[in-house]
């Protein structure tokens, strides 16, 4: 059984990752989950509360639906998923075979400007990440 | 594999009910939620067909306290019991870290529980874990049914059909009148949360 687990130091780097590119931006809640549904931080504006526990076990289960959807029409993934609502919406994007990002926003971000910003983060949370796995 | 939050010091712990349809898998988590309502922050999530049976999973997360300054978060998962949705129960098993395996005392359900505990051993070692390590407890659920006359099959029956090799805590149970469903939840409990140490020392 694998364990994982993350040294404070890296916790901070991604957190300060999520911070700047998303929250800043006007993004109400970030969460990274894995695959099994444990959350692996939370990151909101202090205004929005969800049950963010909830969110991951069913956020996990969504991706993993999508994914065994993708195997069936000879995808090898479907990497992003977006759920748009009347107020809010809500975007999923693979950082790697373990690890979910999930951002929730309101309507005054546009889904372009969040997604260029969601690439740049994962990019540089793959990379505190990788230093994880050495 | 359990999650474990150096910073806000957190451990997440997954524990999943499993076992063949009808056997009450569910109806562990809904007394749990009934009766630990004060501890429990959050509503149990159900995803279920219209005819109330288990389409993904139940979901019912509750904080347990605090072991050596880590907060223990609980978060209790169901599988769907229906033979057709095995797929559904390997995705659920992802990251397990203890089991309750619900067997059916009907007498009628008794090949249904062998074949459910056997299916339970194959989708872990898909994930590399093995039924024998894995901190598991066995629940005989329903032997309320021999006071209302449905014929059910004495423990020692059920005992030697399923825990015969695994050697592993079992309770009688009734998860509708809630008898040993605590007990059950303690026990898969304390022997995850000393799986977990073990492993981390």
């Amino acid at each position: 059984m694998n364990y994982g687990i993350v040294s404070q130091e890296q916790l901070e780097q991604i957190d300060t990752i999520l911070s700047s590119k998303l929250i800043k931006l006007g993004v109400d809640c970030v969460i990274i989950i894995d695959m099994a549904g444990n959350i692996i931080t939370v990151k909101d504006n202090s205004e929005s509360k969800y049950d963010v526990y909830s969110f991951a076990a069913l956020a996990a289960g969504n991706f993993a639906t999508v994914d065994a959807m993708a195997k069936l029409v000879g995808e090898a993934e479907f990497s992003l998923l977006f759920h748009k609502g009347q107020d809010s919406n809500i975007h999923f994007s693979k950082i790697d075979d373990e690890l979910l990002l999930i951002s929730m926003f309101g309507k005054d971000i546009s889904l372009g400007f969040l997604r260029l910003n969601v690439v740049e983060a994962i990019e540089q949370i793959r990379k505190v990440w990788e230093g994880n796995k050495d | 594999m359990s999650f474990i939050n150096l910073k806000e010091k957190v451990v997440q712990v997954k524990i999943v009910y499993y076992g063949p349809g009808r056997c009450g898998k569910t109806t562990n988590l809904e007394y749990v939620n009934r009766k630990f309502r004060d501890q429990i922050q959050s509503e149990m999530v159900s995803l279920k067909t219209h005819g109330d049976r288990t389409l993904f999973f139940d979901f019912l997360p509750f904080d347990m306290g605090q072991i050596k300054g880590y907060d223990i978060k609980i978060q209790l998962y169901t599988v769907p019991g229906q033979v057709k949705y095995n797929a559904t129960r390997k995705l659920v098993l992802k990251g397990v870290d203890g089991v309750v395996f619900v067997a059916d005392a009907m007498a009628k359900q008794r090949e249904k529980n062998i074949r459910s505990l056997n299916q339970l051993h194959e989708n872990l070692l898909a994930y590399k874990e093995s039924i024998f390590k894995l901190p598991l407890v066995i629940q005989y659920n329903k032997v309320d049914l021999k006071d209302h006359g449905v014929p059910i099959l004495p423990t020692a029956v059920l005992r030697k059909d399923l825990n015969s090799r695994l050697k592993v805590p079992d309770f009688e149970a009734s998860a509708i009148t809630g008898y040993n469903v605590a007990a059950t939840l303690k026990k898969i409990i304390s022997s995850t949360v000393v799986s977990i140490q073990k492993k981390l020392l």
